[in-house]
């Protein structure tokens, strides 16, 4: 029989959570109650009259694609913002989380997506940050109070260690015990599972147990469908700052699994089979049940990488020793959990970090020694992860955004002098051709939303003759419809001749659009894995691999 | 004629340590005070302002006061004060850290002047000497205890001198295992993740920008009072600048900063210890030595200067 | 937002808009400057002088008469700095060292003109000696633009020690190779009045202030219109993203650096070829250091830089006379441009508060200050 539904890596899922601990240890009076909440930013509604119930020992998932407005929702929870109208309850008291720290006084403790970790410190320091009330640390106390918050959650913490020096998932279980160092009793996790491995996955998991077992409340947001499935007690689906949805606890334990998916998935995107079917995370039966896409194996190898070495930069890991192929009209996924070394890759491919050791050859010719320009000549192109940081320069015009790895070039411009007229149309053209909503080509292009921008960069890199193109991480953070127009350039560019490397950490995506899938653990290349049934297990073995993130 | 030469040995090492201790001090201070500023995430270019600040007013304070700690006082007031102009437009508006203090320092350096001309221009009042403060044992040791020659002793400085090495350590300590030390440095590296403990990141480093105004005023205080006996307008010559370098080459440490104003403080009084070795410079090149002495300092070691991540960005809840 | 929200946007609001942008650019350059003349008026009656008459002793000194004249001879040198420091700002490069660039350069031609005047066609004097000091400024900025673009050592501190070694350098030449061997008194030999820059016909302003108008319409175009100003402002803007595109920042920092120090440089040989002819030792008129507020004021855009330019040539050449007569040291002016900065600064704060539009800084400024690793790659800083 099939599996019912998979994890990341397609492992099975863990059997339900034991319905004796819900049972016993879910309590009548709720912790948390949300009433009204409304929040406007300038030019969306993030929250709509949101009304929401935490209970003490139960794990309330909060679901929806990006830009629902679930980080605002958590952001409201955990003392950021402030709601523009609705009413807070904590035990039925009526009271304001006016800020982090007001939140938690009030018992609410927080995981952030991006960890506040300070990396240059301990852990025992960044755990007993923020204690005001003594002048000297008290660094026995503080030992004694982590030993018994660790042997609570069943998880094993090093208080020396720097905080710099752990794997993810050990970054994100110190995460927890910060959240719970002040005795909280309702904890929040933003999209915790985007950097774990399945096996830490598995682990939250069983944390998340342990934690309901003695009464604390836990939410936590996500997009993925079956995790809100897998770890969750209740669900309530978020769209466009509405709840639309609500699945309680009786629900999730009595109805069969698939029943379930069927019923958030008519939720969350209506009753059109054509709307399901762009949603890629969901696309499961769609998804194995098209023939796999794959290139010509005769094809011209139009990008090899021969035991490439580059180093890492401090947070992440380098790369070593690692050997890839890319055919024409192929597309190439490129697995691993963050900080296996995916920018590195990207970078030494493109030009950006010198290699130590290694080679990289654009169809047939060694480039390894030419810096970016050069390679850009060839044909090679690499849309950046990081859109804000590298991507643009925010001050400047969108429509000079669209030219900026072109400077100097003829015909836009002539002996070094800019050719406003020809930048300008040309930039119309391709703000129409790839749908970039934007009030003006002169608009500062920080102004844009984010898939806007994404838009830009895949505008600039994909429209001058593009050969092979390097994609890090093009649909994250991005809505349904953006992701989807996304895949297809993609596929796109690709039937049109040219090829695609595509390093991602969602593995749904790459075996989505890849032809072969190769996995990145710890710097090198663990394996390579055709897109063929049971793809997902094999890559899955493949990532679990790598237990300890270290740095480089 | 060997007793003479072991003489004159003696009187240059020990003059050389005590006029860099002299020269250093108020380099130290200063240090000290850009230190904890930018442990905590602010760019102090405004030193120089402020030391004058803290200059001026330390000199009419000693002056009118007629003791030199109303003049320290008043020296660590003024550079507060002058701080809080950073405070106020950098930490809680969160302009540009760097053109305010170019402002503080040329507002620093124009009002120093003028007021000091306007009031003193025809007198150039002195002050008198400064009282040391023996080390009661210590001053007994011969040939280094002892004044020689008029020059200050190494073991008896001004009792000020022996504040400030204490200050060091003390800071240090308080770096390493204090919370306010702690949060500092969270302030500096990160300072959402202080947010998000509940601390204030605004008042966190309000406190070590006005810290770092009282001390570079006291430096500057210290320069006028126990250096040079007076003021004059632009008094320090650069030494809040260099003390920018030495906070940025200490990486953070305040024994290192003692260190390096040591160093520094002995460049400075290099051509008062050549006159007494006997040799002769011009001086330019004795005034150029310490920038020289930085530059190939720089060169050698500032690969490795040490900043927190968060220098010079303002910090705002939430924004991007 | 409809797909024809990108054509041109309908004319009546483009009016509108252009309206608000002027004042809103207006509000943010005149403002800060009347918030200062009052504040240095306040700090006049405070020394027990007299404000207005003193605002009008600036009015007398600078502008009535022939008096603008001097001030338009003063704008010579100001200019040039004001190209200088506009570009390598627009960089987010803090060249601070341009006082020892300029008096490094100002002692090397008042070293050697007078001997080349004698013995060389004047015209071609004066190129060669604008050439040497555009040379010298640019040396002087060899050292801090190498570490900062090998090694990301800051160059605030790299270029302010340089500045007070060029200062001491060019002491010792003063009183050394350049001295001028019939006086006692530590300077350089006089150029005679006819062997110095011509005046503009019809006036006495030297024509030094054409090369500097002409420098600063170079630089202006430069940066706007041209393919390497445009990397230089994307360095300026975003360093990580100038290395995304491939642009070649070792090189840009460098040329740039250079490009400053020249042009501070020539600032330098127009100030001593047409007003001074000679050069003494502890002269420091530390122009760059008053005029960087108002290449602040000018948003870093070096046409807008040249009126307030203008402004600050009346400001220190009255100035100058208004002290005098008011008994003070002709240091206040520190004080008045340490006021100009400080109410810009406010007037940027309250202006951001009501969006009235982007800031006077290229947005990348700040990340120049941190080590090397920080100026290439910025870590997650929100």
């Amino acid at each position: 029989m099939r599996a019912p539904f998979r994890l990341v890596a397609g492992r099975r899922a863990p059997p339900r959570l034991s319905t004796v601990s819900n049972h016993t240890h879910e309590s009548v009076t709720p912790l948390v109650e949300l009433a009204g909440i409304t929040k406007a930013f300038p030019g969306v509604l993030a929250n709509d009259n949101i009304d929401l119930t935490l209970r003490a020992g139960a794990v309330h998932c909060l679901l929806g694609e990006n830009g629902a407005g679930k980080s605002t929702l958590i952001g409201i929870l955990s003392g950021l913002t402030q709601p523009d109208e609705g009413t807070i309850r904590i035990d039925g008291a009526v009271t304001t989380i006016s800020s982090p720290r007001r939140a938690l006084d009030r018992g609410i403790g927080t995981v952030h997506q991006h960890s506040t970790l300070i990396p240059a410190l301990t852990v025992l320091e960044n755990l007993m940050l923020g204690d005001t009330r003594r002048l000297r640390l008290d660094d026995a106390g503080a030992r004694e109070r982590l030993r018994e918050l660790a042997a609570q959650l069943g998880i094993e913490v090093d208080p020396d260690a720097k905080a710099v020096d752990l794997a993810l998932g050990h970054q994100q279980q110190v995460e927890i015990v910060k959240a719970l160092w002040r005795g909280s009793r309702v904890l929040i996790l933003d999209e915790p599972t985007s950097m774990l491995t399945p096996q830490g996955v598995a682990e939250l998991a069983k944390v998340l147990k342990r934690l309901t077992a003695q009464g604390q409340a836990v939410i936590f947001i996500t997009h993925k469908l079956h995790e809100a499935l897998t770890l969750g007690d209740e669900v309530s689906i978020l769209r466009q700052g509405r709840i639309v949805g609500r699945i309680d606890n009786e629900a999730m334990r009595t109805k069969p699994a698939e029943e379930l998916r069927a019923e958030i998935v008519r939720t969350m995107f209506g009753d059109e089979p054509a709307e399901v079917a762009e949603v890629a995370e969901l696309q499961e039966e769609i998804v194995e049940a098209k023939a796999p896409r794959r290139a010509r194996p005769d094809a011209d190898v139009v990008l090899e990488v021969r035991g490439l070495s580059a180093p890492g930069d401090g947070t992440e890991r380098g790369i070593e020793e690692v050997s890839l192929e890319l055919r024409e009209g192929e597309i190439l996924g490129v697995a691993g959990v963050d900080g296996n070394g995916q920018r590195a890759l990207a970078e030494a491919i493109a030009g950006q970090r010198r290699a130590t050791h290694g080679d990289v050859l654009l169809f047939g010719g060694s480039v390894v020694r030419l810096p970016v320009t050069a390679r850009q000549k060839l044909g090679l192109r690499y849309v950046t992860d990081d859109r804000l940081g590298e991507g643009i320069v925010g001050g400047l015009p969108v429509g000079l955004n669209l030219f900026l790895k072109r400077v100097g070039d003829r015909p836009f411009w002539r002996h070094g002098r800019m050719q406003r007229g020809l930048i300008d149309a040309r930039a119309a053209e391709l703000v129409r051709e790839y749908d970039v909503r934007t009030p003006s080509l002169s608009t500062r292009v920080a102004a844009l939303s984010g898939g806007n921008i994404q838009k830009v960069l895949l505008a600039r890199e994909l429209s001058f003759e593009p050969k092979v193109v390097v994609f890090h991480k093009p649909t994250y953070g991005l809505d349904v419809k953006t992701t989807a127009t996304v895949r297809d350039l993609i596929r796109d560019l690709a039937a049109g001749g040219g090829a695609a490397l595509v390093i991602s950490t969602d593995l749904d995506e790459l075996l989505e659009i890849g032809d072969r899938v190769a996995v990145l653990s710890r710097g090198r290349v663990a394996g390579l894995v055709p897109n063929e049934p049971g793809a997902a297990e094999r890559v899955g073995e493949l990532m679990v691999g790598d237990t300890a993130v270290e740095a480089a | 004629m060997i007793l003479a030469s072991q003489v004159w040995t003696q009187i240059f090492w020990t003059s050389v340590i005590a006029g860099g201790l002299l020269a250093g001090l108020p380099l130290m201070f200063t240090a000290l005070g850009e230190t904890i500023s930018e442990r905590a995430g602010v760019l102090n270019i405004g030193l120089e302002g402020m030391m004058l600040c803290g200059a001026y007013c330390g000199f009419l304070g000693a002056y009118y006061g007629g003791n030199q700690w109303i003049g320290y006082l008043a020296g660590i007031a003024a550079g507060a004060l002058a701080s809080l102009v950073m405070v106020v437009l950098c930490v809680w508006l969160g302009l540009d850290q760097i053109v305010v203090g170019i402002a503080i320092t040329l507002a620093g350096e124009g009002i120093t002047s003028v007021l000091y001309q306007t009031r003193f221009s025809g007198s150039q009042p002195r002050l008198g000497n400064v009282a040391t403060a023996p080390i009661p044992l210590l001053d007994r040791i011969p040939l280094i205890g002892k004044a020689v020659n008029g020059q200050t002793p190494l073991f008896s400085q001004p009792l000020v001198v022996y504040l400030g090495l204490a200050f060091a350590i003390g800071l240090t300590w308080v770096f390493r295992r204090t919370n306010v030390g702690l949060n500092l440095r969270a302030a500096g590296e990160k300072p959402e993740a202080l947010d998000a403990a509940g601390v204030s990141v605004v008042a966190t480093r309000s406190y070590a920008v006005l810290a770092t105004g009282a001390l570079a005023g006291l430096g500057g205080a210290y320069l006028a009072i126990a250096g040079t006996g007076g003021f004059q307008p632009f008094l320090t010559q650069g030494q809040g600048y260099m003390a920018i370098v030495i906070a940025m080459l200490a990486r953070g440490r305040p024994l290192a900063v003692v260190a390096f104003s040591l160093m520094f403080g002995i460049a400075l009084s290099l051509s008062t210890l050549l006159q007494i070795a006997g040799i002769n410079l011009s001086t330019e090149i004795v005034n150029m030595l310490p920038f020289a002495a930085i530059i190939v300092a720089l060169i050698v070691f500032a690969r490795r200067a040490y900043l927190p991540p968060a220098l010079a960005l303002p910090y705002v809840r939430g924004a991007r | 937002m409809s797909e024809s929200a990108v054509t041109a946007a309908p004319a009546r609001r483009s009016v509108s808009l252009r309206v608000q942008k002027v004042a809103d650019v207006v509000i943010r350059s005149i403002v800060p400057v009347v918030l200062a003349l009052v504040a240095g008026g306040i700090v006049l009656l405070a020394l027990g002088r007299h404000p207005l008459g003193f605002y009008g002793n600036i009015w007398t000194g600078g502008v009535q008469g022939s008096a603008w004249q001097d001030s338009a001879i003063r704008m010579a040198p100001f200019l040039l700095i004001a190209a200088g420091l506009t570009l390598i700002f627009r960089a987010n490069i803090w060249n601070l060292g341009y006082n020892g660039q300029f008096l490094l350069s100002a002692a090397v031609v008042s070293g050697y003109g007078p001997r080349l005047v004698e013995h060389v066609p004047l015209w071609l004097a004066f190129v060669l000696l604008f050439l040497a000091a555009g040379a010298v400024g640019a040396l002087w900025t060899l050292v801090p633009a190498v570490l900062k673009a090998w090694y990301g050592t800051n160059e605030i501190i790299t270029t302010l020690m340089m500045s007070f070694i060029g200062i001491d350098i060019a002491s010792l030449l003063i009183k050394g190779p350049f001295h001028d061997p019939t006086t006692p008194l530590p300077q350089t030999a006089v150029v005679p009045l006819e062997k110095m820059l011509p005046p503009i016909p019809g006036t006495r302003i030297h024509v030094g202030l054409l090369v500097a108008v002409a420098a600063i319409l170079v630089v202006h175009f430069v940066l706007t219109r041209t393919s390497w100003g445009l990397r230089l402002q994307i360095m300026g803007a975003n360093p990580r993203a100038a290395r995304h595109f491939g642009i070649d920042l070792k090189r840009l920092i460098v040329v740039s650096f250079l490009g400053s120090g020249c042009l501070v440089g020539l600032a330098a040989c127009a100030d001593i070829m047409g007003l001074w002819g000679y050069i003494r030792t502890g002269w420091d008129p530390a122009y760059g250091d008053t005029i960087i507020p108002f290449v602040f004021l000018a948003r870093l855009n070096a046409l807008a830089v040249i009126p307030f330019i203008a402004f600050f040539a009346v400001l220190s050449t009255g100035g100058d006379l208004a002290a005098q007569q008011a008994n003070l040291p002709t240091d206040f002016i520190y004080v008045l441009v340490g006021l100009i900065l400080l109410f810009m600064t406010v007037i940027e704060y309250l202006g951001r508060q009501r969006s009235l539009g982007t800031s006077y800084l290229p947005p990348g400024l700040r990340q120049a200050l941190r080590g090397p690793r920080g100026f290439f790659r910025k870590k997650a800083a929100a």
